[in-house]
């Protein structure tokens, strides 16, 4: 294996210490490759297995349905998420109007809002009995009879809500990609007579099309993980039918075969995309010399954008938190409980150091696939991603069995040795969540340092290299600044998921330990709404933390024009 | 390289130094508790029950199918002493897949019901809900709809509202019914009961109670412990719930309206086994069962001990006396029932 990923001649440098640094990295990322690869061969594993006959009941009952809606809901969700992300991030990064700078951070907002946050929000909202309709009846004088409202549980309704906290994703990554795109490229297409219209659809666009496509795919499969929104929305997928055929049927072996489905589905959507994009580069045109000169709107276009992109932030967040809020004035948790602050401590710091690690990660391996590109590379990199597309539960007791097998492991080994077992080391450990998380979310940080290292043309490597400068010199001075961004951005992102994050966390953490995400959980899977919406706008409030920090951030970069080094 | 005796000394040292959180573990006076309980009232149990006996209480909460996946991979490992479900399928699951050990506790025995514990002594019930109906007082008369049997009955095209088939305790409903029915009648009851449907099943029980409530349905089904909730809300929304609801006991006239419980059992390879039986058997005091049930609404499962005033209020009904154990054996059958009804 190791031949292979070394007989790639890319970058080839004949010096032993380069070569030997080289193959560390190539073993480092493989390891970690392993490590996540683990959990989901332990749910894959259930292909070979016999199961109870559950798959043959539900291709008789319910299949037809479950594969409909999966593919509507993704569909959906992949057509509202693409549109709005790319729509907004073109008209803030390269259009003026009023609001537009204060809409470049708000865009983001939604990311903090978990998806069954927003869906029970908008129930209670919207329900006969809630305020919306409510005040229509006493507006208007109707009785519950005189009128239409629309019912939002059903498909249409449940892929509007995770297209409303999924949109950030493409936002964030097109927004990136738009910032970092050459002005000579587009003054160029400018210059050939396009209108910045056909500028942005002919040439910012295309070259915009990895960044876009790592949005849309972690849309994609966050919504195709999603359990608690769609169920409480009464809408069937692949994932509620899982979740059905383990703990319904205890059919664990057929769960898993339908997981291991799933996956499949999703590695050949990757693969797909992958191998349309093959052959093209990306990188290509050089820097970008100076901010781009943003395109002021006239009056009518001004008007028209700052609606555009007012609506997914007014819909994703503000409604959404103002319904949280008339919950938590009537019946909240107490917010002085010193409970909450260690709910909030704990949060926060497993947020953090998740970051760390799992940003870290990333960047070890979308490096190798950098100095080492090539189909084998490539493919143990997707498939290492593949983790955040399998449900939250399923991929948590596969990371369960990988823990217990490696803990059961240890101890026989020690038993033999020493006479004495090491009982459970990992399971049930801080290093367990931190584990969790990076088999979770390795995919999150990976789109954005991969389409970020995407946009730095090897030809600025050669240069470098030709200039004397070491790998390790280049990746220090020339990648590191020019990364900084993308990994700030999967920083970022792993931190808000890691923040929301539910199914693995309840199942593998330590004794006596809860965060917000829990507390929310539970009292919302008690049907106690009003007591969850405190904890739930303290992880929106706790979320917007990192977000304004992205935001200063790229503002001060925008400001700077030019990037350190450039 | 080291020679072999130091080498091997260091490991253990190493070996010792990690493990040593283990060991201290063991060697406390503490009582490893996995819950899929969580309410905030429980923890006056909990901290009663140390005051009580001495032993600390280390606790995770999860959903019970968590639960039971966790205790598997830990296996022989396992720092569980106690699991505690909300439902009777569950702790049978954690029964079947071997995750408990048989208690034969006189204590237990005399205090909860036979149907109430399983026969081989692997859990026992320490509170229960009933599933019943909330009806709409300004639409259905007295009487109307009296038995699970009437849900199928055409006239209530249009009015049935219930929680998916996916929740357990439609499952267990299920389940019960088809101890009494047998297959065949339980799925065209399932059928009827599908055609009746006000709408598709969503959310969860108090979402049916609110839909009655404004009127979707007629007929709405719900564990009591939901409305217990409403009942004590002071929202104003709440109130008026509960002000246009009726309660209905379904089957009084026959088997009597179906239980669900929330039970607890020794885990396989408990450490604490002392501490484990003993707090076992604390939960069938009449202090821990009034803390149990009076925190949720329920009704407790120890002859003598008053339900809570909101609970009492709903007044004596007929339980159903089948076994816990039947019902949750019973549930995949049961889901697959409901899958060809096309109960979603």
């Amino acid at each position: 294996m190791t031949d292979a990923l070394l007989g790639q001649p890319s970058l080839t440098d004949p010096r032993p210490a380069f070569m030997a640094g080289r193959r560390a990295l190539l073993a480092v990322a493989l390891v970690l490759a392993t490590v996540v690869i683990t959990p989901i061969l332990a749910v894959a594993i259930s292909v070979v297995q016999q199961s109870g006959g559950a798959i043959a009941h539900l291709a008789e009952t319910v299949l037809t349905e479950i594969v409909l809606n999966t593919l509507g809901l993704m569909l959906m969700v992949g057509a509202g998420t693409a549109v709005i992300g790319v729509g907004t991030a073109w008209l803030v990064t390269l259009c003026r109007f009023p609001g537009s700078r204060a809409l470049e951070w708000m865009l983001l907002l939604p990311l903090a809002v978990p998806a069954y946050i927003i869906g029970y929000a908008y129930t209670d909202a919207m329900a006969v009995a809630g305020p919306v309709q409510s005040s229509l009846r006493a507006f208007f004088g109707w009785s519950r009879s005189d009128y239409w409202f629309p019912d939002i549980h059903n498909l249409p309704g449940v892929s509007l809500m995770l297209t409303l906290v999924l949109y950030p994703y493409v936002y964030l990554l097109a927004r990136s990609a738009f910032l970092d795109q050459s002005t000579c490229v587009l003054e160029a297409a400018r210059t050939l007579g396009a209108s910045p219209l056909s500028a942005f659809l002919r040439v910012g666009l295309p070259m915009a099309r990895p960044a876009i496509a790592a949005g849309v795919a972690l849309a994609l499969m966050e919504a195709l993980a999603d359990f608690g929104t769609v169920q409480y929305f009464g809408v069937t997928t692949f994932t509620t039918t899982i979740y059905r055929t383990w703990f319904g049927l205890g059919d664990r072996v057929a769960a898993g075969q339908l997981a291991t489905g799933l996956l499949g589905f999703v590695l050949l959507l990757v693969a797909v995309e992958f191998l349309a994009r093959r052959g093209r580069r990306f990188g290509a045109g050089g820097r970008r010399h100076r901010t781009i000169a943003p395109l002021q709107l006239r009056p009518r276009a001004a008007a028209a954008a700052l609606a555009a992109c007012a609506l997914p932030v007014l819909l994703g967040f503000i409604l959404p938190i103002a319904a949280l809020l008339r919950l938590h004035a009537m019946d909240g948790d107490s917010l002085v409980n010193p409970r909450f602050l260690a709910y909030a401590q704990n949060s926060f710091v497993l947020a953090g150091a998740a970051a760390l690690v799992v940003v870290t990660a990333a960047t070890m391996v979308a490096y190798a696939g950098r100095i080492a590109p090539g189909l084998f590379t490539s493919a143990v990199i997707r498939v290492a991603s593949i983790g955040y597309a399998v449900p939250g539960t399923v991929i948590a007791v596969g990371i369960l069995t990988a823990l217990g097998g490696l803990d059961g492991a240890l101890d026989g080994w020690s038993q033999a040795t020493f006479g004495a077992g090491t009982g459970l080391l990992f399971s049930g450990s801080a290093v367990a969540l931190l584990y969790a998380y990076l088999v979770r979310f390795l995919a999150v940080a990976a789109g954005p340092v991969e389409s970020g290292l995407h946009q730095i043309p090897a030809s600025l490597d050669a240069a470098a290299r030709t200039l004397g400068a070491s790998a390790t010199k280049v990746a220090a001075a020339i990648h590191a600044p020019m990364l900084r961004r993308s990994l700030l951005t999967a920083a970022l992102l792993v931190f808000v998921d890691v923040l929301k994050e539910l199914p693995a966390t309840i199942i593998v953490r330590p004794f006596n330990f809860d965060t917000l995400a829990i507390r929310v959980y539970n009292l919302a899977s008690d049907e106690r709404l009003a007591q969850a919406s405190t904890g739930a706008l303290v992880i929106v409030a706790i979320g917007i933390v990192p977000v304004i920090i992205l935001t200063r951030m790229i503002a001060r970069d925008t400001r700077l024009g030019s990037r350190p080094g450039a | 390289m080291l020679s072999s005796p130091t080498r091997r000394a260091l490991l253990g040292g190493a070996a010792l130094l990690v493990a040593s959180p283990a060991l201290l573990r063991a060697q406390t006076r503490t009582l490893n508790l996995y819950s899929s309980r969580h309410y905030d009232t429980d923890e006056a149990l909990y901290n009663d029950f140390t005051r009580q006996s001495g032993f600390a209480i280390n606790r995770v909460e999860a959903g019970p199918d968590q639960l039971l996946a966790r205790m598997q991979s830990e296996g022989t490992n396992s720092p569980a002493d106690v699991l505690i479900t909300v439902d009777a399928g569950r702790i049978e699951r954690a029964s079947s897949l071997g995750l408990l050990q048989p208690f034969a506790s006189q204590t237990l025995a005399s205090r909860i019901p036979a149907n109430l514990r399983d026969p081989d002594g692997n859990w026992y019930s320490f509170s229960t809900r009933a599933r019943v109906f909330f009806v709409a007082k300004d639409k259905v008369a007295e009487g109307a709809i009296r038995t699970y049997e009437d849900l199928a009955d055409p006239k209530w095209k249009g009015k049935v509202l219930t929680r998916s088939s996916t929740n357990i305790y439609s499952q267990s409903m299920t389940g019960a019914m088809l101890a009494a029915h047998g297959p065949e009648k339980t799925e065209t009851w399932a059928r009827g009961l599908v055609a009746n449907l006000a709408r598709q099943p969503r959310g969860g029980d108090t979402d049916q109670i609110r839909a009655a409530a404004a009127g979707e349905g007629d007929v709405a089904i719900s564990n009591t412990y939901y409305f217990g909730r409403l009942a004590l809300s002071q929202k104003p929304e709440d109130k008026a719930v509960v002000e246009k609801l009726r309660l209905v006991f379904p089957n009084q006239a026959d088997r009597g309206t179906h239980l669900n419980v929330s039970a607890a059992g020794i885990a396989r390879h408990a450490k604490n086994l002392d501490a484990a039986k003993a707090f076992l058997e604390y939960l069938s005091t009449p202090a821990a069962q009034r803390y149990f049930a009076w925190g949720n609404s329920e009704y407790p499962v120890v002859a003598g001990v008053e339900p809570p005033p909101q609970v009492a209020a709903w007044g004596t009904f007929k339980a159903d006396p089948l076994n816990a154990r039947v019902f949750a054996r019973n549930n995949a059958e049961a889901l697959k029932i409901m899958d060809r009804a096309g109960w979603k």
